[in-house]
């Protein structure tokens, strides 16, 4: 356990920024919270969220993956990757440190997105605990520890300090590296972890259990009447999708450039129209069968195809900023919570 | 607080269900906390007794879920109505967007709307519930105990800048109707007016760069109501899901607002549902101003059938050149 | 004298029955207009409508001009006249969003007025070539 003054942090973030671009949570006007390339005096934001999640580092919203030039009859394949340099993201918090693990089995189980797991390389997760979790929380219900987060660099956040902990190889290293720090005990982290776990035991969303839902549930949940109901409001908007840190569709595209043609991939959501639009046009015709699939997926496709990880890591956004707010909150205590009605 | 109360308009609810009138009721649903009200459809009284609510946080517009309501063969809906829901209720009408016979539209009082993203940005995170009995609303919070704010700090963009208290459409009335307010709706958009060029395309980058193209803005508008979207048409050479750069941002947002200006009513639901938060009225009431200034004063929606500002004309029309230069005089 | 001289790309939408005739009886009487200007031809100026400006500046365009009969005087009675309501509205838009307004500009050109055709392209180019190239409406990907 490593230890670093609040006071210092600016010396902190100025020593690993020196070897990798690091990117902290930084307070934007009227309350947004973005991650922001650091630059010395830059102030971590005290939030505890940022508007969007760290999955965009990893798995951008839109990139290009080739290019594409012909020349009489000849077509030349460039790949426009630049090799990524290292980098450090920090104050990342437990649900979207786990949201990270929800997208690696989709991308680096066979075939490999080599585009992913270059950044995942040489990227470097520093995870926070939360010390004021919101009442939209909900990561106790898959089972994440906000108490303990996992990733590179685990670090606590007190009042006068930053306690650090490598975790993993990359993060021991990279402490090894910072000579800001100074060595400590863990009782203070300790006593941390004790006063989150109780606030966790407060929070409203607490008792939301996922029991219910999980491998192989398909048929129970398919063709339930309740799905009518919840979807009926939904606008079809994409806004759960894209503030999601585990939603990990996406659409390939080519776009015309000015000499020839640039294959780009982009985020795409289960919530359009023309999702997986196909010849014969839109498999799922109505936005009921969208719904379902967003929520399926999260609560019974993927933990069929992932031993019962579910994908969804209980972070919130959707609940914060559905325009109608429905969100997976609700569409578990209306399927799977005991039916009251 | 709303001075008209859930239990009234259950009572009316009640009544229109019982007599075979409505089948249905188009509602606002109450959620894990007190400000995450979902638009639900109710087919029976003790339904609403048990979810449906009315307060400072049921800002949703339903004008637009009318055009999918009246599809369905299910006999009649009950919608209500605050103020400026009826404008963009008259607004679909006169595009013949959906059936009224299919409708029963009872208006409803509104007391202004609370925006929660002011709540959350003055007293953080950690809201459990919200009391808004009285003008002065009580946040409980996890982390601060109980905080005290005034609602007028806290409402909603268009209602704080309400255009009209006044009822345009409605089959029955509760409570009493009001009359059209003199507003500032266009102080912020003649500040911006007043910058530089370059002032301006800051301002604006700045803003839109934030877009994830959620097309929550369109999907939220009562005035977007097409088929299908330019945006939504691989065949359109323009669809793209996501903001690749930030010509496609000013696109797409010019394209939305330009495409229900004269149409729009500045119901306020583009900027309301933004998860980036980006002032999109500022948009909409710029082609407002300028259809006001250009071509008189007109108000979407205040008259069913009227004739909207860009599929008119008039021989003496202003010419875009001194529309743009209008500004330098 | 400048090697590289900036030379603008400018895309001018010509209604058929007026302005395209009106560029026809410029060339026929050898008034010269920039070679800059790419005519494209639209039955109607009406026929034009914002996405079509957006997407010239998209690419590559660094002004769009439209021209179309005099008011009054359209083929189908009454389409300038909506032309002029609706790019009154957007050119103010684009202003409003902080984007140079001598980039955009609608001009009444008849069949008759082959000249006034050659002094209105000479003028808006080079109030354009002024401006130099389209940076703020530009979309990098279509200059790659």
């Amino acid at each position: 356990m490593k230890k670093c003054l609040l006071s210092n942090s600016n010396a902190l973030f100025n020593e690993i920024s020196k070897n990798a671009k690091l990117y902290i949570p930084v307070d934007l006007e009227k309350g947004r919270v973005a991650y922001k390339e650091f630059s010395d005096g830059m102030v971590m934001s005290d939030a505890l969220k940022t508007d969007r999640s760290a999955k965009d580092f990893f798995f951008p919203q839109t990139e290009t993956l080739m290019a594409f030039k012909t020349a009489g009859k000849s077509i030349e394949i460039t790949d426009t990757r630049s090799e990524t340099e290292d980098f450090v993201i920090f104050g990342v918090r437990a649900c979207d440190v786990k949201s990270i693990e929800v997208l690696d089995k989709v991308f680096l189980a066979e075939p490999v997105d080599s585009y992913y797991q270059n950044r995942r390389e040489h990227g470097i997760i520093v995870s926070m605990a939360c010390s004021k979790p919101s009442e939209t929380c909900f990561c106790q219900t898959f089972g994440i520890d906000a108490s303990m987060p996992e990733g590179d660099i685990v670090c606590y956040k007190t009042n006068d300090a930053l306690y650090l902990d490598g975790k993993t190889e990359k993060g021991k290293a990279l402490i090894e590296k910072l000579g800001v720090l100074e060595d400590c005990n863990d009782d203070v982290v300790k006593e941390e972890q004790q006063k989150i776990k109780e606030i966790l035991n407060k929070l409203p969303l607490k008792d939301l259990k996922a029991d219910a839902f999980g491998k192989d549930k398909t048929d129970e949940f398919f063709n339930r009447p309740e799905w009518k109901t919840l979807s009926e409001s939904c606008l079809g908007c994409g806004t759960c999708t894209f503030v999601c840190p585990t939603c990990q569709c996406y659409d390939i595209k080519d776009f015309k450039t000015k000499t020839g043609v640039e294959r780009f991939r982009c985020w795409d959501s289960c919530m359009y129209s023309d999702f997986t639009k196909m010849s014969a046009g839109q498999p799922r015709l109505t936005q009921l069968e969208r719904f379902r699939q967003r929520f399926m997926h999260k609560l019974v496709y993927f933990p069929t195809n992932n031993d019962g990880m579910f994908s969804c890591v209980g972070c919130g956004r959707c609940v914060a900023k559905c325009p109608i707010s429905m969100n997976i909150v609700k569409v578990m205590k209306t399927l799977g919570g005991k039916d009251d009605e | 607080m709303q001075k008209i109360t859930r239990s009234v308009l259950i009572e009316k609810a009640e009544k229109l269900l019982n007599d075979g009138i409505v089948s249905r009721v188009l509602g606002w649903k109450n959620g894990d906390f007190s400000y995450d009200i979902t638009p639900a459809i109710f087919t029976s009284a003790d339904q609403m007794k048990k979810d449906f609510v009315y307060g400072d946080f049921c800002g949703a517009n339903f004008s637009k879920y009318l055009v999918k309501e009246t599809r369905k063969d299910e006999g009649k809906i009950l919608v209500f109505l605050k103020p400026c829901d009826t404008y963009s209720f008259n607004q679909l009408l006169t595009e013949h967007r959906f059936d009224r016979e299919k409708v029963y539209a009872v208006g409803i009082p509104c007391d202004g709307m609370i925006d929660i993203n002011k709540i959350k940005l003055a007293v953080g995170d950690g809201i459990v519930s919200v009391d808004t009995d009285s003008e002065v609303i009580k946040v409980n919070t996890l982390y601060d105990g109980v905080k005290e704010l005034a609602k007028n700090d806290l409402l909603l963009e268009r209602c704080a800048n309400c255009k009209s208290k006044k009822h345009v459409a409605f089959d029955e009335l509760i409570g009493e109707t009001g009359e059209t307010l003199e507003n500032n709706r266009f102080d912020q958009v003649a500040e911006l007016e007043k910058m530089s060029a370059d002032e301006r395309f800051a301002f604006w980058q700045n803003e839109l760069s934030r877009c994830i193209r959620c097309n929550a803005c369109r999907d939220a508008c009562p005035a977007c109501t097409c088929e299908k979207c330019v945006f939504d048409n691989p065949n359109s050479g323009v669809e793209n899901k996501s903001p690749a750069n930030s010509f496609e941002e000013q696109m797409f947002h010019i394209i939305r607002a330009f495409h229900v200006a004269g149409r729009c009513t500045d119901c306020g639901e583009c900027s309301r549902v933004c998860p980036q938060h980006i002032p999109l009225h500022l948009l909409n009431r710029k082609f407002i101003k300028d259809i006001n200034e250009f071509y008189g004063e007109y108000q979407a929606g205040e008259e069913v059938g009227s004739r909207a500002p860009l599929v008119n004309y008039t021989k003496e029309d202003i010419e875009p050149i001194d529309a743009v230069n209008k500004g330098d005089k | 004298m400048q090697v590289n001289e900036f030379k603008p790309k400018i895309v001018a939408f010509c209604c058929n029955w007026c302005s395209y005739a009106g560029a026809d009886l410029a060339g026929s009487n050898r008034l010269s207009y920039p070679a800059d200007v790419k005519i494209i031809r639209v039955p109607c100026s009406c026929r034009v409508n914002p996405m079509f400006i957006l997407r010239a500046f998209q690419r590559g365009a660094d002004g769009v001009i439209l021209c179309g009969c005099h008011p009054g005087d359209c083929h189908y009675t009454s389409g300038n006249y909506f032309t002029r309501r609706r790019m009154a509205l957007l050119f103010s838009m684009l202003d409003y969003l902080g984007i140079e307004k001598e980039r955009t500009r609608v001009e009444w050109v008849s069949a008759a007025e082959g000249a006034k055709f050659a002094s209105v392209m000479n003028d808006f180019v080079q109030k354009v070539t002024a401006l130099g190239e389209n940076k703020r409406l530009e979309d990098l990907r279509c200059k790659r």
